[in-house]
């Protein structure tokens, strides 16, 4: 019904190519500048490339291993947290919305309370607790409190609701016990969903600044995000080249991922997003 | 809890029966793990930081004994307390107006726009998807620098953007927005992509012009999907500390220091774990409060929708 190349569509894209480079500007400097001799990161007038090309940053700050093992460390700490997220909330949204129990609406308005209370204000206490349990340094540290997340749950209560009962009742009909419906009707059922929790968490987690922050203070022990900030500026000083490669080798993996499954984190994104965070 | 399954006549009664009871039982163990760690990570230090704020505790856990709300009388006379939870409120009102409407302005360009969807989409949110301390180290070492930071060297300026108490907070708040505007980005796309069609069709029927559309169509149906993004951004910048922290540790003179980290120095630095737990309940009370405003916009939505 319309021209495809309108004259509207031609200022739309200008206007739109111009400000996506004003946004992937700063990162195209970060893997400039990673790209450079160390004495080329400091001209000025600031030049995009140095005397030379050259992969040397990226050779001293992989020498000295310290970036990979907080790589493995988040790697582990995220899939954990994703992992125990998912089935846990699950199950719990489950038992809360199709399950009938003593005390359940009362857990139920704990568990929703829950979504008001920022982690931010629990560090504390959180802390004072992890010292007590001899979980400081350690991934269970970091990972546990990480699990207790009710909005997961409210968002997946929310769903559960939603698939019609005549599907489970079938299959008790059949003689098939609560275990199974859960695991091979009702979760086989919800993968869109328990996709965008399991996204959403794992971005979250993978990118957690502040309780990891507290709990590591061993470089072995510690996150991708915690590792960069706590170590890099101290042990580079202002050799800029190996800062600037350590910042894209910590941003690149959750990139690249998300060019592989756009879609399914575009979604999972605005379908949990709403909800809470 | 009876009617919930509809007996299959009287022909099967004992089926009945049996299905009846398997849909009542094993309801506590399905939220047990949850709950487990939930009470044990969330709800005990919730009580326990309760209980610490209204005592004097260091570091270690050791209670030296109830203080009463000593520790909340000190917080509310303690001007550093003041001037950090000020510099959060002041960080949540400069950053939540850019946020929601550049996200809202960006979703409006991509979703008019008919070719390379993804490169947009990619380009705006890309760096919402990196770690603080990656997004921190880029913009203190690279473009606020002052001498050859990328963006004195663009401007042909030599501003202390950071170092400066009249455009530090200025500067966290850029990159901030560079940062997160993304998320709300993708919360407006989806939402524009949920507006019928045929709306628009019949407006063009009646020759509406794209403003027209955008007035009296887009805007009024995004009205809550803005107040809830609204919220949620409240929500996100009143918890502001990564950012912060990583580029100017609160400076210069605390002129950014957020609460969060006055609450972090106390208990971490001063070892005063006591007095850190009332600060951290003194931004809780102003969250909840904000939260409930949350809930309102949501049972409002979910009742339209109903």
């Amino acid at each position: 019904m319309k021209r495809r190349f309108g004259p509207g569509q031609v200022v739309l894209l200008v206007v739109t190519a111009a400000l996506a480079v004003v946004w992937l500007l700063p990162m195209a400097w970060a893997v400039a500048t990673s790209l450079k001799p160390e004495a080329d990161t400091v001209d000025i007038p600031a030049s995009w490339v140095g005397e030379e090309v050259t992969l040397e940053a990226y050779r001293l700050v992989l020498g000295t291993g310290d970036i990979l093992t907080w790589a493995v460390n988040s790697t582990v700490v995220a899939v954990i947290v994703t992992a125990m997220v998912v089935l846990f909330s699950a199950m719990a949204a489950y038992g809360f919305a199709r399950t009938q129990f003593r005390g359940q609406r009362a857990l139920l308005a704990v568990v929703l309370a829950g979504i008001f209370v920022p982690p931010q204000v629990l560090i504390a206490p959180l802390f004072v607790q992890m010292v007590a349990l001899g979980l400081v340094d350690t991934w269970w540290g970091v990972i546990l409190p990480q699990v207790a997340a009710p909005v997961m749950v409210y968002i997946l209560y929310k769903f559960f609701q939603g698939v019609p009962p005549e599907l489970e009742q079938a299959a008790f009909v059949d003689g098939a016990g609560r275990w199974r419906v859960f695991f091979q009707i009702v979760l086989p059922l919800s993968r869109p969903v328990l996709a965008a929790v399991a996204i959403f968490t794992f971005i979250t987690t993978w990118n957690n600044f502040l309780w990891p922050f507290l709990v590591s203070t061993d470089p072995n022990t510690m996150t991708l995000p915690v590792g960069l900030a706590n170590v890099v500026q101290g042990t580079f000083g202002v050799r800029y080249a190996q800062i600037m490669a350590s910042v894209v080798l910590a941003g690149l993996p959750l990139l690249v991922v998300f060019v592989l499954f756009q879609r399914q984190i575009v979604r999972g994104v605005a379908h949990t997003g709403l909800a809470g965070q | 809890m009876t009617t919930t399954v509809a007996a299959p006549a009287a022909t099967a009664p004992v089926a009945a029966a049996r299905a009846e009871r398997r849909w009542t039982q094993h309801g506590l163990l399905f939220v047990a793990p949850f709950m487990v760690i939930y009470a044990a990570f969330l709800v005990w230090p919730l009580l326990l930081g309760f209980q610490m704020s209204l005592s004097s505790v260091n570091i270690a856990g050791t209670n030296t004994g109830l203080v009463g709300f000593a520790n909340y009388a000190e917080a509310f006379s303690d001007p550093q307390m003041w001037s950090s939870l000020w510099n959060t409120v002041v960080f949540t009102g400069m950053s939540t107006v850019p946020l929601v409407l550049i996200g809202l302005g960006l979703a409006l360009l991509v979703h008019n726009l008919r070719f390379a969807r993804w490169l947009w989409r990619l380009s705006f949110f890309a760096p919402f998807l990196l770690p603080s301390a990656v997004v921190s180290l880029l913009w203190l070492n690279m473009i606020y620098q002052p001498n050859f930071g990328l963006l004195n060297g663009t401007l042909g300026t030599d501003i202390l953007w950071l170092g400066d108490k009249g455009t530090a907070m200025l500067s966290v708040v850029i990159t901030t927005v560079w940062w997160t505007v993304g998320f709300n980005f993708l919360l407006y796309l989806a939402a524009l992509q949920s507006i019928p069609e045929h709306l628009y069709e019949a407006a063009a029927i009646d020759g509406a012009s794209a403003w027209d559309k955008l007035r009296s169509i887009t805007l009024p149906l995004l009205n809550r999907t803005t107040g809830l993004i609204v919220v949620l951004q409240l929500l996100a910048s009143l918890k502001v500390f990564d950012q912060i922290y990583l580029m100017t540790g609160g400076g210069p003179e605390g002129a950014t220091r957020p609460i969060i980290e006055y609450a972090y120095e106390a208990g971490f630095t001063g070892y005063r774990i006591g007095y850190a737990s009332a600060v951290s309940y003194i931004l809780f009370v102003l969250i909840v409060i904000v939260s409930l405003a949350q809930l309102r916009l949501l049972r409002r939505r979910e009742e339209a929708r109903s």
